[in-house]
């Protein structure tokens, strides 16, 4: 099914072209890029192997896209670096001949970042997954970037120890592609994002050089925090080649609990309850009824499906702490009305529900053939005000949109259920989205909360950010990268 | 005049189902292998929508990664977006094949034996097991084996020689009456099915089946000489074929006076049940084949629907493992029936198997054309039997049996030295109460 997004979506209507061919066009008609030719691909073939430079049609047509489906572009090679070296060597290469690079690890990218220009070279590191050490002395784990993100929450549980972050794609997507993106998950709660575990970052430039950020220390004033940079860079600034991370302990007890609400305020409620009661839950998710019958479909694990919203919370920590939390959350969540509210038996069910919410966005996708996404996040103390609004737009417009997300951290996902191929349908839709961003802002918030902005939510970053800003971040990327050649026009464009 | 495109005429939103979001990466056991898109279940479906969309030509390539695919569709089981997988890989070898895109007599010929012979013709696949069940106990194989006969095949053959299934000293005919009722009385009427590799290696399965229906109170009818069910043709881009067989095994049983239609093979079950599908076209056949679909179950399917009698006796093991059919536990979604009915023996323990739902690599006749992976997916199962230390292993499918069977004789110490299946497991369970 088609996720479109907003921003491109009204390009993708009006010029039926795809923004990142228009750029690249532009870019190569200033000559100031080329594109993969037999050369380049004899020497990549030299610099690596031939079997890890792919550039036969039915090799590369599956790496057109991420998990953006209707951004679609062919690029001219794909290679599978093993080394930081190997890559370094491949920037450098494409540097001289002026060919533009898209990183790529996993491809389940949700705003279009690792989607490739016509012709160009993707550097895709899922072959650099060695996970290097785990530092229990200092709690820290060392992994090449393409290692799995669940992979290194295993090797860490393995000692004891735990890797917060989560995101729903946690089983596929890579170490380098969440730093890229500074993804987020079901724990940001209490544990923040990927960003707050990034100790160390091995980076190569755009002009090839490798060079490490960061090192081990919790304390470390030396010059300008530059990891900080490449988090949520989305490929734009450096290839991330290695990533220290910090771990914790793995917390000894873990409890989840399902509460169901014939509405959405209740939920919201009861969420306000429980910080207010000076409880910082690990999880805070919820899924509203559209979103819980497509999970149950999928699942098929006993879901109510005639519910408002389905809140899922999860306490973890100290045994002792978590009974007398979870106690507590529960008892909130009745007296601010939840219909039911129960606790998984073990954890081994509690994981089957925090997976099932994970498959969220995926489920929705059985409904219409085109599934629109979306990632605004506001201010916690607007969340209601946000769903509410979400709801009545949808009314108003006369649109189907089911909306999950992290109740905990202000960020929603109101999906649109759709079909591509009706226009006037797509139409309110698009007029939809506008509302939303317009309100998201209005209220403080960010139109993109995890996913990053890659090329979907270009249209947006300026108004969100302001000129300042906006043109603060450019001339970052204009020192870095003066030939623009590391992943050109996500974020935004280089030229106006 | 070059034929329509099998892809292009396959109801678009199939294609528009998969939204590329990756989740099913992690459980398909080539992408883990190779680590590259293109032997991806996300990638397969994209090449496949490239030549819908008139970007791709049908070409070797194209072909050689749809053969790379197992069809074990685990990657249906983890796809949230509810992308039937299963009918785009039909689709797909059936488009390959009509491009001819393969040309080379010698695959063109045996494939030609193969499906459109030996498997289109129920007496002649027996013929050729009772002159390989002469050829292996007059011991003739071990002459020929020693004679180096086999060096005068060519190499992929000959390599196939030692995994040749031992042929049963009877087929299901000689040792099941067309019709069998339990003594006393009587609950449902089914139907049996009795496979074709399943009569002619593991027949003795069949009556075990019928044993433990009986045991349940179910009347047995099981028609004679019965057709391949055509999932072999379905898998291997011979759709016609596939649905003139299907048209035979509905012709087989009076659908009207049976509750339901048993399978006991993993692999024929999950083709079995979507014959509705395959002959939808079909003016004389769809509405029958609906009623057929809703009729066949799998043996421990239909075991906990009719709430099965648990055994007071054991079966004289004390440890099982237990390996999913791909196409029982992906295909058919039936995942918890076959343990329930181990763990319902007493005294027996179901130790979990690592992995249990990764395909071991038989695959239809996967271990056939693709040697190499179908070796690794092996070793790979093996290596996870060896973890459980369990003594035995039960299987629900033929060709899982046969594979894993090889596998572990010729790995030299492995505490597993027995394959079998759980119905055989609960028939000498209730076969062991009356002694
Ligand atoms: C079902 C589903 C659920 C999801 N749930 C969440 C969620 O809960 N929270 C969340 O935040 N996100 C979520 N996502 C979005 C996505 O999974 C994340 O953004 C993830 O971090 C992307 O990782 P990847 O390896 O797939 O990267 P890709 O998609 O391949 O790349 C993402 C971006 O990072 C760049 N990049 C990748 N690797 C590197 C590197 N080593 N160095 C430099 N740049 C690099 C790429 O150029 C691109 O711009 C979800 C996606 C799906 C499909
Ligand atoms: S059927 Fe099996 S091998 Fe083929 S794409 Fe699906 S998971 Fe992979
Ligand atoms: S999980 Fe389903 S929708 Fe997602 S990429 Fe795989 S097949 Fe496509």
């Amino acid at each position: 099914m088609g996720v479109k997004r907003m921003g491109w979506l009204k390009f993708m209507t009006n010029n039926q072209t795809q923004p990142s061919l228009t750029l690249y066009n532009e870019l190569a008609r200033m000559r100031l890029v080329n594109t993969v030719d037999a050369n380049f691909i004899q020497s990549l073939q030299a610099l690596l192997s031939p079997e890890r430079v792919l550039t036969s049609v039915e090799d590369i047509i599956p790496y057109g896209f991420d998990g953006t489906a209707v951004l679609k572009q062919r690029p001219g090679a794909v290679v599978f670096p093993l080394t930081s070296e190997e890559v370094a060597d491949c920037v450098r290469l494409a540097c001289k001949r002026s060919v533009p690079v898209v990183t790529r690890g996993s491809g389940t990218g949700l705003s279009g970042g690792s989607v490739p220009l016509a012709g160009c070279l993707v550097i895709c590191l899922v072959k650099m997954d060695k996970l290097i050490e785990v530092d229990e002395k200092n709690l820290t784990l060392r992994a090449q970037s393409g290692v799995i993100t669940k992979e290194i929450d295993d090797a860490a549980a393995k000692v004891g120890l735990f890797y917060p972050p989560d995101p729903g794609s946690m089983k596929i997507s890579t170490i380098g592609g969440n730093v890229a993106e500074n993804s987020g998950g079901l724990r940001g709660l209490k544990y923040g994002v990927t960003r707050d575990y990034v100790m160390g970052l091995e980076v190569v430039l755009p002009d090839g050089t490798l060079t490490f950020l960061g090192n081990k220390c919790v304390k470390d004033v030396a010059g300008y925090s530059m990891k900080d940079l490449f988090i949520g860079s989305e490929g734009t600034l450096g290839i991330i080649t290695e990533v220290i991370l910090k771990v914790l302990p793995r917390p000894k007890a873990r409890k989840t609990m399902l509460a169901l609400y014939d509405s959405m305020d209740a939920a919201a409620k009861t969420i306000s309850a429980i910080i207010a009661a000076k409880i910082i839950p690990c999880t805070l998710e919820f899924l509203d009824r559209v979103t819980v019958q497509c999970v149950e479909d999928y699942a098929k694990i006993g879901l109510p499906t005639d519910v408002e919203a389905l809140v899922l919370m999860e306490t973890d920590g100290h045994p002792v702490v978590v009974e007398e939390e979870a106690a507590q959350m529960m008892a909130l969540a009745k007296a601010n009305g939840a219909r039911d509210v129960r606790a998984a038996a073990d954890e081994a069910e509690g994981a089957k529900l925090a997976a099932a919410r994970r498959n969220a966005f995926s489920a929705l996708a059985r409904v219409r053939p085109t599934t629109i996404l979306e990632d605004v996040t506001v201010p916690r103390s607007e969340l209601a005000t946000m769903v509410a609004f979400i709801d009545s737009v949808a009314k108003k417009h006369k649109l189907q949109i089911g909306t999950f997300g992290h109740l905990g951290d202000g960020n929603l996902h109101p999906t649109f259920l759709t079909n591509e191929l009706d226009h006037e349908e797509m139409h309110r839709v698009e007029v939809a989205l506008e509302e939303i961003v317009e309100e998201t802002i209005r209220l403080g918030g960010t139109v993109t909360g995890e996913h990053g902005v890659g090329l979907a939510k270009k249209a947006f970053l300026k108004r969100q950010l302001g000129e300042g800003s906006y043109e603060l971040m450019r001339s970052i990327k204009q020192a870095l990268d003066p030939q623009g050649l590391l992943n050109p026009g996500k974020i935004f464009d280089l030229r106006n | 005049m070059p034929q329509a495109l099998l892809l292009q005429s396959l109801d678009y939103s199939v294609l528009q189902q998969c939204m590329h979001c990756g989740m099913c990466l992690p459980t398909c056991p080539t992408y883990v292998e190779t680590k590259m898109e293109k032997n991806s279940p996300r990638g397969r479906i994209a090449l496949l929508r490239a030549v819908a969309d008139g970007d791709l030509e049908v070409s070797k390539a194209l072909s050689d990664e749809m053969y790379y695919c197992l069809g074990c569709l685990a990657c249906q089981t983890a796809c949230p977006a509810g992308v039937n997988y299963a009918e785009l890989f039909e689709t797909a070898r059936a488009e390959v094949e009509q491009a001819n895109v393969n040309d080379g007599m010698q695959r063109g010929f045996w494939r030609w034996i193969t499906l459109n012979v030996i498997f289109m013709h129920p007496w002649l696949l027996r013929l050729i097991g009772r002159v390989l069940r002469m050829y292996q106990s007059t011991g003739l194989d071990k002459l020929m084996r020693k004679l180096r006969f086999f060096g005068l095949m060519p190499r992929s053959l000959a390599k196939l020689e030692p995994q040749t299934p031992q042929i049963a000293a009877q087929f299901s005919d000689d040792i099941i009456l067309p019709q069998e009722s339990p003594i006393a009385g009587q609950g449902s009427r089914v139907g049996l099915l009795t496979g074709c590799i399943q009569d002619l290696a593991f027949s003795n399965i069949n009556r075990d089946t019928v044993d433990v229906l009986i045991a349940n109170g179910c009347e047995v009818i099981t028609p004679r000489s019965q057709s391949c069910c055509g999932s072999l043709h379905a898998h291997n881009g011979e759709l016609e074929l596939a649905r003139e067989l299907a048209r035979r095994q509905i012709d087989s049983f009076d659908l009207d006076s049976l509750d339901a239609i048993i399978t006991n093979a993993g692999g024929c079950g999950s083709h079995l049940k979507t014959y509705g599908h395959l002959l939808h076209d079909d003016p004389l056949y769809a509405a029958k084949a609906k009623v057929w679909d809703s009729k066949v179950k799998d043996i421990h399917e239909w075991l906990v629907q009719i709430r099965f009698r648990k055994p007071t006796a054991g079966a004289g093991v004390s440890e099982v493992t237990y390996h999913e059919s791909c196409h029982l536990c992906h295909g058919q979604k039936v995942v918890s029936q076959p343990r329930q009915v181990l763990a319902s023996i007493p005294g027996l323990v179901l130790k979990e198997l690592p992995e249990s739902n990764w395909c071991c690599g038989s695959a239809g006749i996967y271990n056939i054309t693709q040697p190499e992976q179908s070796q690794k997916l092996l070793d790979r199962k093996v290596a996870n039997l060896k973890l459980t230390k369990a003594p035995i292993v039960a299987t629900s499918n033929p060709g899982c049996h046969l594979q894993i069977a090889n596998g572990l004789r010729s790995c030299g110490d492995h505490p597993c030295q027995e394959v079998t299946q759980p119905v055989t497991l609960l028939a000498r369970a209730y076969r062991s109460e009356r002694s």
